[in-house]
């Protein structure tokens, strides 16, 4: 009697077990330094809650987004756990495609974090995304470079100082090269930078009745300066430069200056993969005319797809990802300065400051910048360097592609404006602009 | 003067010499990407390119720490084979009935078979995304062995259909005479001459299946993607990762290339056409 | 045995015997049933997507607007047909797939010839070498050729350019469509030197050696006694890389995203385009219908030249 009481206890104890069996949650994320840090951190998290087990899927930004998309619209409810920007966020959030992240735990301080950053990731007052990091740009530059040479940096740069420091530290026989800037075509590349210098000059992307003004005088301006300076003054391939590029150039020593991300801060002064580490300065992204827009914004953040069948898991998972916790967790393993930027308030403390050479820039940047109003002029749209509609990334990318051909030299500047006038109309008005 | 051994030595020499220069030439980048994965990062984007530097296996180490690769290659074992095995089921049959039983449509089928290859996976991605999902096919082997089977049927019945062109009838009927039924034809008979020819069908669709990136990084998320999403995750990250790139595509090309090594006697031997004797 | 001294003996006959009709008659019915597997399961294959596909190319779909499936009529493929990459992008298509059919049937060709030539040291593992760069993926080659090849800083190309003083040439940015034919050609090659190689060991070399005693030099042996006898599997070579090379996909996403401008773009990319980057289902569908269209006739053209090869014996 007893051992069979003995048996029957076990087997209820063990069938409890196994209704407790792990849930599992797939998350998709970018190929990014950080998420990859992500994903090795994570087995903390696996270990502070063993009831979930992590799946992970890890592909490149443009892959990535269209498999999310696909997936997304069509229910397809192949992930749990999603790696968005804002564009996607305020996009999917308004079709009511992503959870709303309401329930958060208390420790988690929504107060903490940026409120450009939240407004970014919200809809109508509801947040739909946890932000990973965010994002501004920025110009980096060598100072040892500029002391030969007999420079100064001003604080708030402009394009034309840009292009006559550029001139004076091109020299490609030395294999070092004025100024590196994206040339790759993507809206989310080249284009980013490009939309930058634009707003720098005074231009928009649509005017309040959604009509481009690619042909008009701020653009055409614009257009010509960024061609001429980084065909006469960028390495050769420059049209095939996106952001990996220009970084592996800038941490090879090539690059005297170099207008990018901010979240490049960590890498160019990482002593393992940047030659010059100890040699960098950084200071704003150029302004021109204005400095309205000069310098963009972007965050990844963690967001929940309504077809997930593990929510609560899954929240647990993208608040931990995005907690004080985590960006402590990493200062203990990888050092202070490799903690996600630009999100809270509390990671620019005093240690961070210190041990970050690129935090203070990036934290005002992060401050100035607007989405509601990334021109000198009135926009009907949100974003600085890219538009918040949907049809904005074809549009954006084709853009990106006409660019590319003008920096090659295979169309003067005026008649890749004039075509990506026709196309951007075109594509308009197929979309039924204005709505 | 030269004697006839001679020159007939000169002659080989010479051809040699430019064979083995067109060789290295033509494997040269797949050494070149070997080489990188052996590099440390900061090597591998060093100018100029090196060629002698201190070897390391880290890029080797990471991988496998980051992203596991026995899970993804046996992924891509099981499809590769799963997806050959049941198309070779299917094709030979039907490649035997139209080699040997040809009627008027027969021309026509086949080439409405290939015309089926057309259209561009893309265009009907979001179709079959919608058929998975519906089955609940979405990330399992078993959809990409399915697709994968009809995409390379046609290649498959044709390629065999080719073979099975040049067996001479006589044999089978010979047999036939003997009172073997249609199976036992096949088996005994059939499948023993063309061996060559079925080899080096099989290893067509292994390549294709096992290279194939478009379904199997759509269709798939973690549980069965094979080496392509592996590849895909080290593709173009920020911040440069050449050594590790190539250090990836080394272990996902390694599987197929060294199979294929082996077995290129085989397919040497089978692909001879109107050589059966 | 050389026998005759008139023109080079042709190919020998085919050794099959002549059939009596009758016997063909029985084997109809089991040919059917055989057959009927793979034909029906390429039927649902073909048709249920092709319906779909055909059903969206006539709605106007956009995946970021799931809700609205108007009926449009033939506005998307209007749209696609008038797309400002259309025409390079087919014209680029047929560069493409004729350029990498050419160099890989003349290379391929030339270079079995030259192994067949000589019985040189080494000959097994140079064939395993030339045959090697068909197992890479599409992906993974486009990777090792952009980033450390055709890369201008540095690259292996760079480094040859800078060593003789002169500015490295950006490959993907000023030659961007040749070259992708030259990474496609790499790919492709091997699997031409394969067939061919293999079909020239079967060449009968007794009638090789009857035409050298003839007095037949070289080149004329090669004219006339191989090509012939290479016609069908150049045949096969030629139809199996036009079926591949129509859709090439993975080298022109991976290296120049189809660009600068149109200048790499083929129907495929531009389908993807549409598709994945619009979101459009529509389009796409639309799109990939015209694709099969000029597929369907590139193919038609093809075994009407080819035809005979492929199908007869000799």
């Amino acid at each position: 009697m007893k051992a069979f009481n003995l048996l029957l206890g076990t087997a209820c104890m063990a069938s409890i077990a196994l209704a407790q069996a792990a849930e599992t949650l797939t998350v998709a994320t970018v190929n990014n330094a950080d998420m990859i840090r992500m994903q090795r951190l994570s087995k903390t998290f696996e270990q502070q809650n063993p009831d979930i087990k992590l799946n992970w899927v890890v592909l490149e930004e443009n892959v990535l987004r269209q498999r999310l998309t696909t997936d997304i619209a069509t229910q397809g409810g192949q992930f749990d756990v999603l790696t968005i920007g804002m564009y996607e966020a305020s996009l999917w959030g308004d079709k009511g495609w992503l959870a709303p992240m309401t329930d958060l735990p208390d420790d988690y301080d929504l107060d903490d974090v940026f409120p450009s950053v939240r407004e970014g990731l919200s809809v109508d007052g509801t947040l739909y995304a946890l932000p990973f990091y965010a994002e501004s740009s920025m110009t980096y530059y060598r100072t040892d470079l500029f002391e030969q040479a007999g420079l100064q940096m001003p604080e708030h740069p402009t394009w034309t100082q840009m292009a006559e420091f550029a001139e004076k530290l091109h020299k490609p026989g030395e294999d070092q090269y004025g100024i590196c800037l994206r040339g790759k075509a993507g809206w989310g590349e080249n284009m980013a930078l490009v939309t930058t210098v634009a707003n720098a000059f005074g231009a928009r992307w649509f005017d309040e009745k959604w009509q481009t003004e690619f042909d008009g005088p701020e653009w055409t301006k614009a257009a010509k300066f960024y061609v001429d300076l980084l065909s006469r003054y960028g390495p050769p391939g420059a049209s095939s430069n996106g952001f990996n590029e220009n970084l592996a150039l800038f941490n090879s020593g090539k690059c005297a200056m170099w207008v990018d991300a901010t979240v490049a801060g960590s890498f160019v002064t990482d002593e393992s993969q940047s030659k010059v580490a100890d040699k960098v300065g950084f200071t704003f992204a150029p302004q021109e005319t204005t400095d309205k827009g000069s310098a963009w914004l972007y965050s990844w953040a963690l967001a929940i797809p309504t077809s997930s069948q593990q929510k609560d898991a899954a929240k647990t998972f993208t608040a931990w990802a995005t907690s004080k916790d985590y960006a402590k967790l990493v200062a203990e393993t990888d050092g202070v300065a490799n903690v996600p930027p630009g999100t809270r308030e509390s990671t620019y403390n005093e240690q961070y400051m210190a041990a970050a050479p690129f935090a203070e820039i990036t934290l005002e940047s992060l401050k100035q910048a607007d989405p509601a109003s990334p021109s000198a002029k009135p926009v009907p749209y949100v974003g600085i360097q890219l538009v918040t509609i949907p049809e904005f990334q074809a549009i954006g990318t084709q853009v990106g592609k006409m660019f590319s051909a003008a920096l090659t030299g295979q169309m003067p500047v005026e008649q890749m404006l004039t075509a990506v006038q026709q196309s951007t109309t075109r594509e308009m008005k197929r979309a039924g602009y204005p709505k | 003067m030269l004697t006839l051994k001679q020159s007939r030595r000169l002659n080989t020499l010479v051809v040699g010499l430019f064979a083995w220069a067109v060789a290295l030439l033509l494997f040269f980048p797949i050494f070149w990407m070997l080489l990188t994965s052996l590099k440390t990062e900061i090597d591998a984007f060093a100018t100029p390119p090196q060629f002698i530097f201190t070897p390391t296996l880290e890029n080797y180490l990471h991988i496998q720490d980051r992203s596991g690769y026995f899970k993804y290659a046996w992924n891509s074992v099981t499809i590769s084979f799963g997806a050959t095995a049941l198309g070779m089921l299917i094709a030979i049959p039907a490649a035997y009935s139209m080699a040997f039983c040809e009627t008027k449509r027969t021309k026509g089928t086949l080439l409405w078979m290939l015309s089926t290859k057309m259209l561009p996976p893309v265009g009907v991605l979001v179709p079959i995304y919608l058929l998975a999902k519906q089955f609940g096919l979405l990330d399992s082997r078993a959809v990409l062995i399915i697709i994968y089977t009809l995409i390379n049927l046609p290649i498959l019945v044709w390629m065999i259909y080719t073979y099975f062109k040049d067996i001479p009838r006589d044999i089978l009927e010979a047999a036939r005479m003997d009172g073997a039924t249609l199976l036992q034809e096949m088996l005994r008979v059939l499948l023993p001459i063309s061996k060559g020819g079925l080899a080096s069908t099989m290893l067509l669709s292994l390549i294709l299946c096992w290279n194939e990136a478009f379904w199997s990084l759509n269709l798939t998320s973690s549980n069965a993607a094979p080496l392509t999403a592996l590849i895909a995750s080290y593709s173009s990250p920020e911040g440069l990762f050449w050594a590790k790139l190539s250090a990836v595509s080394t272990l996902a090309c390694a599987p197929i290339l060294i199979f294929g090594w082996i077995s290129q006697k085989q397919l040497v031997r089978g692909l001879s056409f109107g050589a059966v004797k | 045995m050389a026998t005759t001294t008139t023109a080079l003996p042709k190919a020998p006959a085919s050794n099959a015997s002549p059939q009596p009709a009758e016997r063909r008659r029985p084997r109809l019915a089991p040919s059917w049933f055989l057959v009927s597997p793979s034909v029906v399961l390429l039927l649902l294959w073909m048709l249920v997507p092709l319906a779909m596909t055909l059903y969206f190319s006539l709605v106007r779909y956009n995946l970021l607007y799931p809700g609205e499936k108007d009926f449009v009529g033939l506005e998307n493929f209007h749209y696609f047909l008038t797309d400002a990459g259309f025409i390079p992008g087919m014209t680029n298509t047929l560069i493409l797939v004729g350029s990498v059919l050419l160099i890989s049937v003349v290379l391929g060709v030339l270079i079995s010839a030259l192994l067949e030539a000589a019985d040189f040291a080494g000959r097994g593992i140079v064939r395993v070498l030339l045959i090697s760069p068909f197992f890479i993926m599409p992906t993974v080659s486009a990777l090792v050729w952009k980033n450390l090849i055709y890369h201008p800083v540095s690259g292996i190309l760079a480094a040859v350019w800078k060593f003789f003083g002169t500015q490295p040439v950006d490959w993907l940015a000023q030659h961007p469509l040749a070259s992708i034919v030259i990474i496609v050609s790499w790919q492709w090659l091997p699997f031409a030197i394969l067939i061919l190689m293999t079909a020239m060991q079967s060449l009968d070399q007794e009638q090789k050696e009857a035409a050298r005693l003839d007095g037949a030099g070289p080149i004329a042996i090669f004219w006339h006694l191989t090509l012939p006898h290479l016609a069908r599997p150049i045949a096969v070579v030629v139809m199996i890389e036009t079926i591949f090379l129509l859709s090439v996909f993975a080298e022109i996403f991976t290296t120049t995203s189809g660009g600068p401008g149109y200048a790499s773009t083929n129907l495929a990319y531009l389908i993807y385009n549409q598709a994945l980057l619009q979101f459009d289902v529509g389009m796409a569908s639309a799109g990939g219908l015209i694709a099969v269209v000029i597929a369907n006739i590139a193919a038609i053209i093809l075994v009407r030249m080819l035809g005979k090869n492929l199908t007869e014996k000799y």
